[in-house]
């Protein structure tokens, strides 16, 4: 189905950030994204669900460029990137929590903020950033030199967040952020989710919890086996006969 | 070191044990152990990052020892400006031997890493042969020695201590203070996000073979003060190297600090209560019992 086709009104959005069109993907003679289309819009919230090996993080990874496109076409803010190297992508606006946190373990709360404004642009304007990382998790201020790796697993999503809103992105990709903590530190996750859209962030979110995130998002994807079943506002999805089952097909 | 003349004198004052000699000895361990751990810098630095070890870095050194040689002896140009064109000479062959030959194999098993650095090693061993021949060379110049009371403390000595100590509180503020050096401690934690953060890792590889290079090339400086270069000059100190940051636990620049200076002094002093041969023996039975006591090394943070 196409983006958008439903005629839904959309609350806050705006032009195009991100747009998938028809994305080919997988690994070796595996293919795990067929003719995947998908779009973002200026300050909205937008989730991806689905059962485990739907093809959910492939999909994120193939918009950061971790890997490559057999074909199909990413642009960002109408920029075509289908052909950036990985690391150019950051400096698009686009910032991936990727699944499992991915904090480097033995470098402080801080060098990992650090590293998440590693490019030049970013370095800037660091100070400014940390101080906003700081406001928003007052956890991350207290655990400041700490080891990233010592920490709980809620707190280092909180810093894996942080770490990617340091490079100042016009668009947040956030894998499984609920993945493997537990339940009220999944309640803080998405309340800090649906606190991140209120700031004005744009958000693509990745995630199993789906009756949760629909909860929090204006609209959805629900992908299957590698292509988009269904998609549309939130609300209407939450009713909906394919999410009933992919959902039940959890449990 | 003491000279068989002091040893003379050493056997009626070997039971007080704060004996002057005693102290001369001491005072060069620390001295050699800032060489060494200098030399254990470089060569840690790639493996604590890349997750390779170099085994023809001290082949690496003969290059800058060689390239100062050259160009001072042959080449007429002035000590301080051979030494910097060779710092930046084996920085260079630092990056190429990343590009060509580690690279390639980054994902391969560790023993043909080992194996391909190592044909590196009799390459540049051979190379040496055929370009400056087998003769021992030397730049035809000796510091002076420093005397402080009746110790007679060798001045390139000092001087390669300072030099080395220097390096490694740089290279410490470096990796602790500079994005750069966040971003290569970050590498070596996990390469597959790098990109993530914006990072092109292979840059930061090849900046860091370019620094583990440099390092080389900085010991070669400081060695050519002190020793002929010939082309199997890598063998008396490249095995120690390897030692001392297994000693140390490879990958971590403190271990390999410390483990220089444990080196040294069991060296230094081994060899001033018995013959200097004995001193070297008593560092490797040392570091064969570290070895069955702390396998992964002594200040180790890997598994």
């Amino acid at each position: 189905m196409q983006p958008g086709s439903n005629g839904q009104a959309k609350r806050r959005a705006g032009g195009s950030v991100l747009e998938c069109r028809a994305i080919n993907a997988g690994y070796g003679s595996f293919q795990a994204l067929f003719d995947v289309s998908l779009e973002v819009r200026a300050g909205e919230a937008v989730a991806v669900v689905g059962p485990n090996g739907a093809g959910k993080s492939t999909l994120l990874r193939a918009m950061t460029r971790l890997i490559g496109l057999r074909s199909g076409q990413l642009t960002m803010e109408g920029k075509d990137f289908s052909q950036a190297p990985p690391h150019e992508v950051v400096s698009l606006g686009i910032a991936h929590v990727p699944e499992g946190r991915r904090l480097f373990p033995r470098l402080s709360v801080e060098d990992n903020l650090r590293m998440g404004a590693y490019l030049p642009a970013a370095r800037a304007r660091f100070a400014d950033r940390l101080e906003k990382v700081y406001t928003l998790f007052p956890r991350m201020a207290e655990r400041r030199h700490q080891l990233a790796g010592t920490m709980s697993g809620g707190e280092q999503q909180m810093c894996a967040i942080g770490r990617a809103l340091m490079s100042g992105p016009r668009l947040l990709l956030l894998d499984e952020p609920s993945a493997g903590l537990a339940p009220l530190v999944v309640q803080a996750i998405f309340t800090l989710v649906r606190q991140l859209r209120e700031e004005g962030y744009t958000v693509l979110i990745v995630e199993q919890n789906i009756q949760q995130v629909l909860q929090i998002v204006d609209r959805a994807y629900l992908l299957e086996t590698g292509r988009i079943r269904e998609s549309g506002d939130a609300a209407t999805l939450i009713g909906s006969d394919a999410v009933r089952r992919a959902y039940l097909g959890l449990l | 070191m003491p000279t068989w003349a002091c040893c003379e004198i050493r056997e009626a004052t070997v039971t007080n044990p704060f004996d002057i000699f005693l102290l001369e000895a001491v005072l060069n361990g620390i001295l050699l152990g800032g060489l060494l751990a200098l030399l254990a810098l470089g060569l840690n630095l790639i493996f604590g990052v890349i997750d390779v070890v170099w085994i023809c870095y001290a082949e690496l050194v003969m290059v800058g020892m060689y390239g100062i040689w050259w160009l001072h002896t042959a080449q007429g140009v002035p000590l301080p400006a051979a030494m910097l064109a060779s710092i930046g000479l084996v920085a260079v062959c630092g990056m190429l031997l990343h590009h060509y030959v580690v690279s390639p194999v980054l994902s391969a098993e560790p023993i043909n890493q080992l194996l391909v650095t190592g044909g590196v090693l009799f390459f540049l061993q051979a190379l040496a042969t055929v370009i400056f021949g087998v003769e021992f060379r030397n730049v035809g110049f000796r510091m002076p020695s420093l005397n402080l009371g009746d110790m007679s403390l060798s001045g390139s000595r000092l001087l390669a201590f300072a030099v080395a100590v220097t390096a490694i509180g740089s290279t410490w503020w470096f990796l602790r203070t500079t994005y750069l050096g966040t971003a290569i401690r970050a590498i070596s934690q996990d390469r597959s996000v790098m990109p993530l953060m914006g990072v092109n890792a292979t840059r930061i590889y090849l900046l860091t073979s370019a620094l583990g290079g440099g390092f080389a090339g900085l010991a070669a400086c400081l060695l050519v003060l002190q020793y002929d270069v010939h082309p199997a000059i890598g063998l008396s100190f490249g095995p120690l190297t390897f030692l001392i940051c297994v000693l140390g636990g490879l990958g971590n620049l403190i271990g390999g600090l410390v483990a220089a200076f444990v080196f040294a002094q069991f060296i230094s002093v081994g060899g001033f209560f018995l013959q200097i041969e004995w001193g070297y023996v008593i560092a490797f039975v040392f570091f064969i019992a570290v070895m069955f006591w702390k396998p992964e090394g002594l200040l180790s943070r890997r598994r």
